[in-house]
Formats: C-alpha cells, sequence, structure tokens
C-alpha cells in the first residue's frame, strides 16, 4: 500500500484490512512475548470514578509486548497532549521490569491496538490507570523469570533481573536477555496467581526527572498532529457555520462555490461544506454560499447570565450535610455572606480541533486531536450507523486539550464529510471555529453563607454551587455544622459547555477560599493561621506550612498592603497550597503578578521535573481565567472569534515562580490540575491584602478591580 | 497560465505556480508537506506560523505568495543542519520548555531571528521579542530560560 509512506510514525500500518482480535493483533506485532490482562480487572477502577458510555469488554486484550529485539511495546488507551506520560509512563513500565526506559514504546490511543479507555481527563493517567498498568508490568516480568530460569535450567527463585537480562543470582555469567527469550517464540501468556508490583523502596527509575520523550520529535517539527497527515486525493473541508448557536439552516445557496474549479460541494442534512484539495480556495468557496437561517435563541448575554443562572429552574443535590445549617446561622457570632460568579472560558489550545477521515474498503481511519479516541470511535460509528470494528481513531500528538478535546464535534463531521464524498477529508477548524464550537468552562455562581466565631472557629458553612459542578464544592475545613449542595439543570446554557482542567473545581476553590480570607480579615487574623487553625486534614496542613516555607510567609492582618495571597485545595486525590504576591495600578486596575509559590503533595511522584511542569503551566494558565479570559456573547451568538478579543497569558506575564513537590510514598495521585485550582483565588486574595477591595468575580478584568477599589 | 514563482526554501532553490490568495504558511503545508509550520490562528495574533523570511521572523498565515518570490524561506525543518539540532533547539529540549509542543516551531523560529539579530539579549528583550507568540500550555517560564541560556554564548 502507498499510503504507508504518508505517515511518519511507528504505528503498524502495513494491514489495512486488519481485524480487532488476537491473532492478526499478534501477526501485526511479530513474535515476542504477549502479556494479556482481562480488561474488567483494571476497568474496574475507571468504572467507578465516572459513568462507562459502553459495557465494559471481557474479553482478553494485551497492553505489553516484549519483542524479540528487547524492544517493550506498551498499549494504552491514553494521549499524549502535553502532560508527559508519554514520559512517566515509561518510566514506571521499566523500573517494574528492570530494563533501561530506552527501551520502552508506547502506541497510545489507537482504537485497534488499545485496550478500551473512556479518555484522557480528571488527572487520571497515573492514578487510576497506573495501578493496572503496573500490576500487567509486574506480571511480565515474573512470566521473563519463569521463562529465564526454564532457559538457563535453574528454579525460578535463583534468578533475577537486571537491565532487561535474566541472570542466575549465584552466576551473574548466566545470563539471558529479554529479547532472546522471547526470540523465534510467540509466547501468550495468562498469569492465574497475580505477583504484587514494587515497593516503594525498590524504584530506581521512579522518582528520578526524566526529559521529555518526545522533546526531540517536537523541536524538529516532526511530531505529527492530526493536521500534517495526508493522503492521497485528500480534500480540506469548510463547514458552513451558523452565525449563531440556536441558528437553523433554512436554505443554503451553494451556485457560486459550485463554479470554482475543483471545488466539491458536499450537503448531509444540516451539513453544508465545500471541499478543495487548496485548503484556502475552499475557504474563498465558503464566504460565496449564500445561507438563509431561523432563529431560537436565549435571550441572555455576558452580563445577565448570571441572574439568568440563579432564576432557572435547577434541580438541589445535597453533596455533604453535617449538622443543622439552619440554626447554627442564626448563632453565628460574626456572619458572612458571599456571591460569587465565573464567566465562560474558552479552552483554546493552540491547535484547534483537527481530523483526517478517508475509508479503507468499508472501513473510516481517522487521525482525529481527541481526548476521548474510544468516544469518538462510539460516536462516528452511531452517526454513520456503522459497526464499531469498521471504525479506527488513532490520535497523534495532540496540541493541547485541557478538557476541550473530549469534545469530537470535528471528527464526526470529518467522518460524515468523508461518506458524503467519497474522498479523504481533512477538517481542521479555524481559530473562530475553535471558540464557536468549543465546549466553554459553564459560567456559574456560587453563594456561601458562613459563621464565624470572634476567635476566628468556623462555626457553620452553607455552601451552593449553581452550574460550576460539584468537584472541590466540598469543604475540608473544620466546622460542626456544613452544608454543601449543588445546583444543575439541564439546557441551561445558551451554547455547550464541558469539562475545563479541574472542572468545577476553579470556580468552587475561588469561591471557598475568597470567603476563607474575609472571614480571617474580619476576625483579624493572619490568612495562613486562619486556615491552620481551621484544620484538621494533615495533608492540607503540610501542603500549607511547605508554601509558608517557599514563600517566606510573614504572618499579618490583611490587608497587609504587601499584595500577599494565600488559596489552597483539593483535585484529583492531590493536595496543593499556593500563595502569590501581586501589583496593583490602582489608577489603571491593572494586576501584575511577582510571584507566586506553589507546593504540591501528589503521593509517590513518578517524574518530578514532569509534575513541576505542570505546576508551572497551571499556574501560567491559571492567570488568564483570573485576570483575563472571558467569553463575550449575546445569546447564541459568540462575539469571541481571535485572540484580539481574548488575552491568554503571554510572557510579560510570568511572575517568578517556586514550585515544591512533598515526598511521599503513598499510591501516586493527579498531576496535571490541581496547581491551577487556587489561581483565582489566590491573587483575589492578593490583590484584597494589596487594596482591600474584594474580587467576587473572575476573570478580575482592570475594570472590576477598579469598580472593587471605589468600593473600598 | 499562472506565473510561476522562485523563491528559496530551507536553502535550496524551489519553484511554484502563483495561486491568487495562497499565503505563505499553506504553500508551505500543502504544495512543499512542511508541516512543522502551524495554523494556530490565522489572523497573525498566535505566531505558531512563524518562519524566517530574509533574516526577519514573520507569521506565514499572512504573507502572500506573490511577495515571497525570489526570497529566502526558511522554516523549522531547515533549522537543524545535518540532523544535528541548532542550539536553540538543543536548548528547548535540555529545558523541557514545550509540552504539546504545537507552538514550539513557532516560538524557536522567533527566538533563532531575535538572536540573529542581537546573539547578547537579556532577559528583558526576551520577554518583549517572544510576547506575542502564545503558548497555552504554560512553558513560558522555561522558554525564556532556554533561550537566556543560549544568549550571549558562542552558540549563536
Amino acid at each position: 500500500m502507498e499510503k504507508n509512506k504518508y505517515y511518519r510514525d511507528e504505528l503498524p500500518e502495513n494491514n489495512p484490512s486488519f481485524e480487532f482480535n488476537r491473532r492478526d493483533f499478534v501477526k501485526l506485532l511479530g513474535g515476542g512475548l504477549f502479556i494479556y490482562f482481562q480488561l474488567g480487572d483494571f476497568l474496574t477502577g475507571i468504572a467507578a470514578e465516572a459513568e462507562q458510555r459502553r459495557s465494559l469488554p471481557t474479553d482478553y486484550n494485551s497492553f505489553l509486548h516484549i519483542g524479540e529485539d528487547g524492544n517493550i511495546t506498551c498499549m494504552v488507551g491514553k494521549i499524549e497532549m502535553g502532560q508527559g506520560i508519554i514520559t512517566s509512563f515509561p518510566q514506571m513500565i521499566a523500573d517494574e521490569l528492570d530494563t533501561p526506559i530506552e527501551s520502552i514504546k508506547m502506541i497510545m490511543g489507537d482504537t485497534e491496538l488499545c485496550p478500551y479507555d473512556m479518555g484522557t481527563w480528571g488527572s487520571m493517567s497515573t492514578r487510576v490507570l497506573g495501578p493496572s498498568l503496573l500490576s500487567a508490568v509486574a506480571e511480565a516480568r515474573a512470566v521473563l523469570l519463569g521463562l529465564g530460569a526454564e532457559y538457563l535450567k535453574v528454579k525460578p527463585d535463583e534468578v533475577s533481573v537486571e537491565n532487561g537480562t535474566v541472570f542466575v543470582k549465584a552466576n551473574k555469567d548466566k545470563k539471558v536477555s529479554y529479547g532472546q527469550l522471547t526470540k523465534g517464540k510467540r509466547v501468550e501468556k495468562f498469569l492465574d496467581v497475580k505477583p504484587k508490583p514494587k515497593d516503594f523502596s525498590e524504584y530506581k527509575i521512579r522518582g528520578k526527572s526524566f526529559k521529555r520523550a518526545d522533546g526531540v520529535a517536537k523541536v524538529k517539527g516532526e511530531a505529527m498532529y492530526s493536521g500534517d497527515f495526508r493522503v492521497p486525493g485528500m480534500l480540506y473541508a469548510k463547514i458552513l457555520r451558523p452565525p449563531s448557536h440556536g441558528a437553523t439552516l433554512v436554505s443554503a445557496d451553494t451556485s457560486e462555490a459550485e463554479k470554482m474549479d475543483g471545488m466539491v460541494i458536499a450537503r448531509d442534512k444540516d451539513l453544508v461544506a465545500v471541499l478543495h484539495k487548496d485548503p484556502e480556495k475552499a475557504e474563498a468557496a465558503l464566504i460565496k454560499v449564500k445561507a438563509e437561517y431561523k432563529f431560537d435563541e436565549m435571550k441572555v448575554d455576558d452580563k445577565t447570565i448570571f441572574k439568568h443562572l440563579l432564576d432557572f429552574p435547577s434541580e438541589a443535590r445535597v453533596v455533604k450535610n453535617t449538622g443543622d445549617v439552619e440554626s447554627a446561622k442564626k448563632k453565628a457570632e460574626l456572619s458572612f455572606e458571599g456571591e460569587y460568579h465565573n464567566s465562560y472560558v474558552a479552552h483554546s489550545p493552540m491547535e484547534p480541533h483537527t481530523a483526517l477521515a478517508y475509508f479503507e474498503g468499508d472501513k473510516i481511519i481517522l487521525r482525529a486531536s481527541t481526548q476521548t479516541p474510544f468516544g469518538t470511535q462510539d460516536g462516528v460509528a452511531r452517526e454513520l450507523g456503522m459497526s464499531l470494528d469498521k471504525v479506527r481513531v488513532i490520535p497523534p500528538f495532540l496540541g493541547g486539550g485541557f478538557g476541550g478535546k473530549g469534545a469530537f464535534l470535528q471528527a464526526i463531521e470529518a467522518a460524515r464529510l468523508a461518506k458524503a464524498t467519497g474522498k479523504p477529508v481533512m477538517l481542521q477548524y479555524t481559530r473562530k471555529e475553535e471558540f464557536f464550537n468549543d465546549t466553554f468552562r459553564p459560567a456559574a455562581v456560587i453563594k456561601i453563607t458562613s459563621g464565624v466565631s470572634k476567635t476566628g472557629k468556623i462555626s457553620m458553612w452553607d455552601y451552593h454551587e449553581y452550574f460550576a459542578g460539584s468537584r472541590g464544592a466540598e469543604s475540608f475545613y473544620e466546622a460542626p455544622d456544613s452544608k454543601t449542595t449543588s445546583h444543575s439543570a439541564r439546557d441551561v446554557h445558551p451554547f455547550g459547555t464541558g469539562a475545563w482542567r479541574a472542572p468545577g473545581n476553579n470556580t468552587n476553590t475561588f469561591a471557598r477560599e475568597s470567603q476563607i480570607d474575609m472571614m480571617a480579615a474580619k476576625t483579624g487574623i493572619d490568612p495562613m493561621e486562619f486556615r491552620l487553625k481551621n484544620l484538621k486534614d494533615e495533608r492540607m496542613i503540610g501542603v500549607l506550612k511547605a508554601v509558608s516555607d517557599l514563600f517566606g510567609w510573614k504572618p499579618a492582618k490583611s490587608p497587609s498592603k504587601r499584595g500577599y495571597g494565600i488559596a489552597c485545595g483539593i483535585d484529583a486525590g492531590s493536595y496543593v497550597a499556593h500563595i502569590a504576591e501581586v501589583k496593583v495600578d490602582k489608577a489603571t486596575g491593572k494586576v501584575k503578578v511577582v510571584r507566586v509559590a506553589c507546593a504540591q503533595e501528589m503521593g509517590y511522584c513518578i517524574n518530578p521535573e514532569g509534575s513541576i511542569i505542570q505546576m508551572e503551566g497551571c499556574i501560567t494558565m491559571g492567570m488568564g481565567y483570573a485576570l483575563s479570559e472571558e467569553v463575550m456573547f449575546t445569546g447564541g451568538d459568540i462575539h469571541t472569534a481571535n485572540y484580539d478579543t481574548y488575552q491568554i497569558p503571554q510572557f510579560s506575564w510570568i511572575p517568578k515562580i517556586l514550585t515544591k513537590i512533598l515526598d511521599k510514598n503513598a499510591a501516586p495521585q493527579g498531576g496535571g490540575e490541581p496547581g491551577i485550582i487556587c489561581m483565582g483565588a489566590v491573587i483575589a486574595n492578593a490583590i484584597f491584602d494589596a487594596t482591600g477591595a474584594r474580587l467576587y468575580q473572575l476573570p478580575m478584568t482592570p475594570a472590576r478591580v477598579l469598580e472593587a477599589i471605589a468600593k473600598v | 497560465m499562472a506565473e510561476n514563482i522562485q523563491f528559496e526554501l530551507n536553502g535550496k532553490k524551489v519553484e511554484l505556480p502563483l495561486e491568487k490568495g495562497q499565503t505563505l504558511l499553506w504553500a508551505l503545508r500543502t504544495n512543499f508537506n512542511l508541516t512543522g509550520t502551524k495554523y494556530g490562528c490565522g489572523e497573525g495574533y498566535c505566531g505558531a506560523c512563524t518562519v524566517i523570511l530574509d533574516g526577519e521572523a514573520v507569521r506565514s498565515c499572512g504573507i502572500d505568495m506573490k511577495d515571497v518570490k525570489g526570497k529566502k524561506i526558511m522554516t523549522i525543518e531547515g533549522l537543524s543542519a545535518n540532523g544535528k539540532l541548532h542550539p536553540v533547539q538543543q536548548a528547548f529540549v535540555d529545558h523541557d520548555a514545550l509540552q504539546c509542543g504545537f507552538c514550539t516551531p513557532g516560538m524557536i523560529m522567533n527566538a533563532y531571528a531575535l538572536l540573529f539579530k542581537n546573539p547578547h539579549l537579556t532577559r528583558e528583550q526576551i520577554i518583549e521579542g517572544m510576547e506575542d507568540n502564545y503558548c497555552r500550555c504554560g512553558a513560558h517560564k522555561r522558554i525564556i530560560e532556554a533561550i537566556e541560556s543560549v544568549a550571549g554564548t558562542s552558540k549563536v
């Protein structure tokens, strides 16, 4: 097949009629040792975390292959979008298997080669998939030791392994490499008794910092993203978009576009597109399409949205309830009411949603930037009326995701167009389409009533979140009477919303930590002391003390005019605490973040440098939703279309960043999201400390800062 | 009949029929299959499509092909000579100055041009010169450090 030369990655592509069964799978990867696992075993853990979109497969599938060349291929359903599991997974595998890290190759997210996975989000790769992966690898190691002993003609307990070589403990010269062991053989192993993965004390590769495995490919511009693939006859598609969400296409006149040379017009119900081998010709043709719409939009805009959210009939769910908040409200020595808002925020990955779709016989292949390859497979199969085994999704590198690439409309559209035209279709969203079709972080309201004694002990806490999502809504501060209520409803938003890096938690942490700060200030207690005084959770106390040391915190009553703020929170099983220093220009309302310190406790940290990079990324990205990022709209009409009206953090914003990961021998926890959750609150609290002005709405734009200062 | 234009691309003379409205970005990505240069915003805000035109960093999404006639273009693919990474590329690897990597080629090309003009860039000049290249993952701190590590050395 000629097409093979168009791929620059290492995926085995040489068998276009490849069917998903074990025999062909083995054929594809050649000889060697295959370790099979019953997926149900490790998927149970994932199933507990979120609702499954399909029933769990029960057949055996492999996710580890040891080749005759000694190379070890690991297949996981996760994808790499910058978060770095392409580096940390090999660390875990190599360490468990006692083999050099360079010998580990990852195949990620290919729906045909990799075991089912719900999607790459929620900082779940290491903490949820990790343990199953390690059990698998421990099993592989036991199998290899057994084969080694057999080869060396000794008992299994007489051998050990180092650097991918099995040797006799009594005589190290008697040895055999993993590769040699599997040579000429095709071994499939199932172990009944599962060996235990290694203890922390035995870790050699884990806990050390490794450079990104994909660094060189990425600096050379060789790393392949969805838009970089080429297949013969491929057309670039440009889709006719409505002027707003809530607009329905009445008619489309494509006659002018049709006259253009080489233009292909596709119509599939409401989907109208022009396609051409030259993307700019397609773009030019799209402008010539005349369309009429009818409108049925919500009467709401970026200013009235918060009233809309509170007025909207919603369902209340009590997340947590201890004591009796109603009577405690009346008894509180000091009472506080806080209402916090945050606007819609875009994901805005640098790579817009992209998909290449093409048929090979009756099978459709998709190269798609998606955080949910299997969800995309489900979606395409459903939309095209095809069975799952006729849909293969192969996600290459993703140019950022942040939750936004959990949505895969672009893949569905590309697949529909490939079917409608019979041609390979490349669909790359323009930046405007990316904003328009984004599933934004939802606008939300948080209402808190809290009570505190004059000595600074929180007495009651009544927390209501409206449409933020309940992640991070529960308070970890001690309060005898505490209630958390989550309010949700369908179709409340005028357009799509979805998970945005640490969904819900940014909004919830902003509200909770602002309220805590308010109480500390009112009782005249240093905000660090106030927090410690109301906490019993040792992990939280640990990160607060660590960040205090890191920053060099000196106790003072707020507002101290120093511009120092504190915030802390829990996300994805990890604990974080931040301290920020800001400068506020009282004339313009402009906030400059000067310094941010962050301490994180994430259980055992596999790749410290990789985790620090994520923390730095979180701090940097988090400044955007804190200070400037806000989607502007009227009804379903999204005014935000490009970076001139949507400001993301830039180089001149970067503060001095200090990070600390606490050592801990406990199960690894999430690292891609926790560091971002405090950014709204920590900056808000620092602004209060600098000016005495309390900000109740994110983002804290210069106009809002000025408004708050005027009220002081 | 379409006019053919000639220009230099990564050190080689190339020729291309001039298509009305074609930008350098898409000529590179489609005609030459040089996909290291990325589309990020299409309007010159983000810098993902940055290439070098006669020694200057430019946004290829805003350059009409008719203006490329007779010029020298260098893309990320032309930066590493004989397979060896350019010092700026090496510095990005050494500092882990990237995450998703999508903005990386544009970042490197922009940094390359800044250093080409002034090998002794200060930290402030780096920040100012890189300001309009966007990164969403938040690798800025390390990008600054990577460029700082080669500024003022004999490497550039």
